[in-house]
């Protein structure tokens, strides 16, 4: 290059450098998550300055909710037609919903076809509609039974039940032996949390809520399960407040040494070993929820979470990039103490078992079998709906048969 | 003055006695919730004081120990002190105003009736319509907002219980007020006020409580600490599957003092000095 | 003095009070009114439905049964609160020792944000490890733990107790401010004409203390029918529904099923009714000749 060239060269790249300024000024994603869902705030906090180191130009503003304001969040700001959100997290119960309300954006090629076998099938329902995806599955989570070591021991039970009816067996022993009044603790409150205990069960006898779009509740698999509910309270086996208690209140009893089993969410695995909070620390034992003899081996209610593109974004690209960081696999499995990955591959790696050998051996099993509840664009209704016949044959206001019947009734009626 | 027998001041203590218990029980039981572990709640028979005392949780919200909640708490705090003050100030500069006109002037009744209706319809249901007008105003997650709505939350009550007091006022003091020269501005401020200041008080302290709980409109709103008000704050405290009822708790007894420190300083103008002789006499 | 000059005057002094009111309100009032006529989702297509949407929420029977559990919630709850109220501003009102020290308590329930408060009673009240039970078996009240906020009887009343104790002050504060407008000399007058305790409350204190009592009672029957944040956080409307209140279902139309004409209609109906108790209890007023 001759020595005269070089002032043009630079005068060329100051132009490409002047032409370049605008192009590089920052794009802001709003993106809205759940307080604690999961993953800690600071995790999540951390995985996004990660993001915005690896992908200058490129900021993202937090904002971390509770549980019920996720949803309504989102419906406030699609009511308001404005752009509001770029990413958002949703629970698996509301994609359909969503995507009849065109909530977010359809990102079903988005995804790579090699990618889908990678991820467990269950994962993917998170965000399936029919053919459609709604967004990348983030937050892998399913309702373990944890049972307390040191009891089961006392009471000369050998193995942890691998089936219900086992599970009422064991949970009898342990009551005759006055080891503890009520050994079984669940999150029967009239909740979100009810139902997930609930499909747990019915998915073991079989699933099946009904066809073509008609539910039928007062018969087969979903009767059966709150049958194996109620006698499991008249029998003095499941602690009668279960039917006040969440997620939270499930821990508080298990973790004080008042229930011989529980069954929960992830969290707790790590909770009820944090001696600050749990007087049984080293007396955690961890399962996949029971199965039924002849029908299911395990049961696995999905309480995944996924990512999505919100459908008035302005940024869909920028958003999807955040997602496909957020979801790679390097990510997850840096972050795999309170979320486990969606990759398969994960489960292999010694890295991620370390510390949580039980937890992941139980994972192994559980999560292939992800089952979802019922699937509808008007879930919401139909969960209080079921929320409110379950919540009356538990309290003995009505039979089994005669709360799931006027359940059904009642869906009958959603549009 | 009057005697009292002694049966009656009995009476009184009791009664005062009685009061303070109820109403303090279950503070003092918040404040020990808020200094014990975990653990300690859950004891069966319940141990009334904790072994161990624990105020980190206070040092965590003042935020000594540079922990997040400690942000959060003094973002919130703040902005609930600004919104608060705001609202109340712009309310009550409004109500008394319009009190004064219900009062004192005839007819108009049906309006104060048509906003105490709209006072009756449950927030919820506004809480679409007006996100819709200030997101387009470009107003979402500003104390701006809040105060406006507020406002309108604060406004027909306070305005019908100022009107109710200046009724008791009497008339003549301001008209006498008047045809020395002091207009009918100056009557308002050196006549009616000073006579209905309890009203005043009672008023204020209302509308500053009412602005200070108000949940969920702030909830919707609002979206990060530039914003967020305490009983957000304390929400997300409470949100997510593992929660710190002590933390809940600490937040708690910070978030009831400022409203109570007012109200101490509130408390004489409660009590004005109207007892013998009074003005009705 | 011109009649045309008062009304003026009467007008400018409303002016800012009509300018914040219409300035925000005017239009989610008239969008909420028009959506309850018609069928609308969250956004996107509606059409014109008439009455429909009333009828239903009429003929709803788990609607029918919020409303009651409304009406009773708000009947008790007022009830204790004025009754309370009332008593205990009385109480204030005497000279005793460290007056104005319980004065400043009086503040304390009312100053707790509603959420707190809902909290700490379910704490309070949780069926493990609450410290009521704790306090109940200890004192020999009880012979064991119960549930209080998991038992459909006893859900409401519960709720019922968090709410009255935090808002009786209120009530008490407001009794006490009117209570010093009543001219001592009064009661002086009526000693000497020899009338008993009983006589001297009902001729003197109530007649002057009823103005801003009403205007509480008024207050508190209107905030207990639109309950909403305690419930919210105390219960969620368990159990069984136990205690959904009317709130509770425009809440639950507008924000999580997402038909916002339906949730507009219900909480018409809400203010309608709400607006039927308050308008036949200020015409009793007014027929007694004390409004």
């Amino acid at each position: 290059m001759q020595p005269w060239m070089m002032p043009g060269w630079m005068g060329a790249g100051v132009l490409l450098f002047a032409v370049a300024q605008p192009a590089a000024a920052d794009t802001t994603l709003n993106a809205l998550f759940m307080k604690q869902a999961a993953y800690s705030d600071d995790d999540i906090k951390s995985m996004t300055a990660d993001f915005e180191k690896s992908h200058p130009g490129l900021r993202v503003t937090l904002e971390l909710v509770p549980f019920e304001a996720l949803h309504d969040k989102i419906v406030a700001t699609n009511g308001a037609g404005a752009e509001g959100y770029d990413v958002v997290l949703f629970d698996v119960t509301w994609p359909a919903e969503f995507a009849k309300h065109g909530f977010l954006k359809d990102v079903t090629d988005r995804i790579p076809a090699d990618l889908v076998g990678q991820v467990f099938d269950g994962a993917w329902s998170t965000v399936t509609t029919g053919e459609r995806r709604w967004g990348m599955p983030w937050i892998l989570d399913t309702k373990y039974l944890f049972y307390n070591k040191a009891m089961l021991a006392k009471a000369g039970i050998a193995a942890p039940p691998r089936t219900w009816a086992e599970l009422a067996d064991d949970a009898q022993r342990i009551k005759d032996k006055g080891i503890v009044p009520y050994p079984i603790v669940w999150s029967w409150s009239q909740a979100e949390a009810l139902v997930v205990d609930y499909s747990a069960i019915t998915a073991a006898y079989g699933g099946g809520y009904g066809e073509n779009g008609k539910f039928a509740f007062d018969q087969g698999a979903p009767l059966a399960a709150l049958t194996y509910m109620k006698s499991t309270l008249d029998r003095g086996l499941s602690n009668p407040n279960s039917t006040e208690y969440l997620e939270e209140d499930v821990r508080t009893v298990f973790s004080n040494g008042d229930a011989a089993f529980a069954l929960n969410w992830t969290f707790m695995y790590g909770l009820a070993n944090d001696p600050k909070e749990s007087k049984i620390v080293g007396q955690v034992g961890i399962v996949p929820a029971p199965g039924i003899e002849g029908k299911a081996a395990v049961s696995a209610p999905n309480g995944s979470m996924g990512l999505g593109i919100a459908a008035h974004s302005a940024h869909a690209d920028e958003a999807w990039s955040y997602i496909q960081y957020l979801t790679s696999r390097p990510v997850q499995d840096k972050y795999a103490k309170l979320s486990l990955p969606i990759w398969k591959a994960s489960y292999d790696d010694p890295a991620i078992a370390r510390g949580q050998e039980d937890l992941i051996a139980a994972a192994r099993l559980a999560l292939p079998e992800l089952s979802p509840r019922p699937v509808t664009a008007s879930y919401q209704e139909l969960s209080a709906i079921l929320q409110k016949a379950l919540q009356q044959a538990l309290l003995g206001q009505a039979t089994p048969e005669a709360a799931l019947h006027r359940a059904t009734d009642a869906a009958a009626r959603l549009r | 003055m009057m005697r009292r027998s002694l049966g009656f001041n009995i009476m009184i203590g009791v009664a005062v006695t009685v009061l303070v218990v109820v109403t303090l029980a279950p503070l003092l039981w918040l404040f020990i919730m808020s200094i014990s572990a975990p653990v300690e709640l859950t004891r069966i028979p319940l141990h009334w004081l904790p072994d161990r005392p624990d105020f980190s949780r206070y040092a965590r919200l003042f935020g000594l120990t540079g922990d997040a909640a400690g942000t959060s708490f003094l973002a919130a705090l703040r902005n609930s002190l600004v919104v608060s003050f705001s609202a109340t100030a712009i309310a009550l500069a409004a109500g008394i105003p319009a009190a004064y006109s219900f009062s004192r002037f005839r007819g108009r009744m049906g309006l104060l009736y048509g906003f105490l209706g709209v006072y009756m319809v449950p927030p919820v249901a506004f809480v679409l319509p007006l996100y819709m007008v200030f997101s387009q105003l470009g107003l979402l997650n500003n104390v701006v907002a809040l105060i406006a709505v507020y406002c309108t939350i604060l406004l027909p009550f306070s305005t019908w219980l100022l009107k109710n007091n200046f009724d008791a006022v009497p008339r003549e003091i301001e008209e006498a007020a008047q045809m020395d020269g002091a207009g009918l501005l100056g009557a308002i401020r050196h006549v009616t006020l000073p006579l209905a200041r309890p009203a005043l008080a009672a008023a204020a302290l209302f509308a500053l409580l009412l602005a200070w709980d108000e949940f969920f409109y702030a909830l919707i709103y609002t979206n990060d600490l530039r914003a967020q008000t305490l009983p957000v704050a304390i929400a997300d405290f409470a949100a997510g599957r593992a929660t710190d009822y002590g933390l809940i708790s600490a937040v708690g007894v910070l978030a009831a003092l400022p409203p109570v420190i007012i109200a101490f300083f509130l408390q004489r103008s409660l009590v004005s000095g109207l007892s013998a002789g009074g003005i009705k006499g | 003095m011109s009649a045309r000059r008062d009304r003026f005057q009467a007008w400018l002094l409303l002016a800012p009070m009509l300018a914040i009111m219409l300035g925000v309100t005017a239009y989610p009032i008239a969008r909420t009114v028009w959506l309850s006529f018609t069928d609308a989702g969250l956004s996107g297509d509606s059409s014109w439905v008439g009455l429909a949407n009333y009828g239903d929420a009429l003929s709803n029977p788990d609607y029918q049964d919020a409303f009651a559990r409304t009406l009773y919630f708000t009947g008790i709850s007022v009830s204790l609160e004025i009754v309370l109220g009332v008593l205990v501003g009385l109480l204030l009102n005497e000279r005793f020792p460290g007056r104005a020290f319980v004065r400043a308590l009086m503040v304390l329930p009312w100053a707790l944000p509603t959420i707190v408060n809902a909290m700490m009673w379910r704490l309070i009240l949780n069926p493990q490890y609450g410290s009521l039970n704790a306090l109940l078996t200890q004192l020999g009240l009880l012979a064991k733990y119960r549930s209080w906020l998991g038992d459909p009887a006893s859900a409401m009343n519960m709720v019922i107790l968090a709410d009255v104790w935090k808002n009786y002050s209120l009530v008490a504060l407001i009794v006490l401010a009117a209570l010093q407008t009543i001219p001592q000399d009064l009661y002086e007058a009526a000693r000497l004409d020899g009338a008993g305790a009983w006589t001297r409350f009902w001729r003197i204190t109530l007649p002057g203390i009823l103005g801003p009592l009403s205007v509480a009672l008024v207050l508190r029957l209107i905030e207990a029918f639109k309950v909403f944040d305690i419930i919210y956080v105390m219960t969620r409307g368990g159990p069984a529904d136990g205690t959904k209140t009317v709130s509770f279902y425009v809440y639950e139309e507008s924000f999580t099923y997402l038909r916002a004409g339906s949730g507009a209609a219900y909480a018409v109906t809400v203010a309608c009714v709400s607006g039927l108790l308050i308008a036949t209890y200020i015409l009793q007023l007014r027929r007694q000749g004390r409004a």
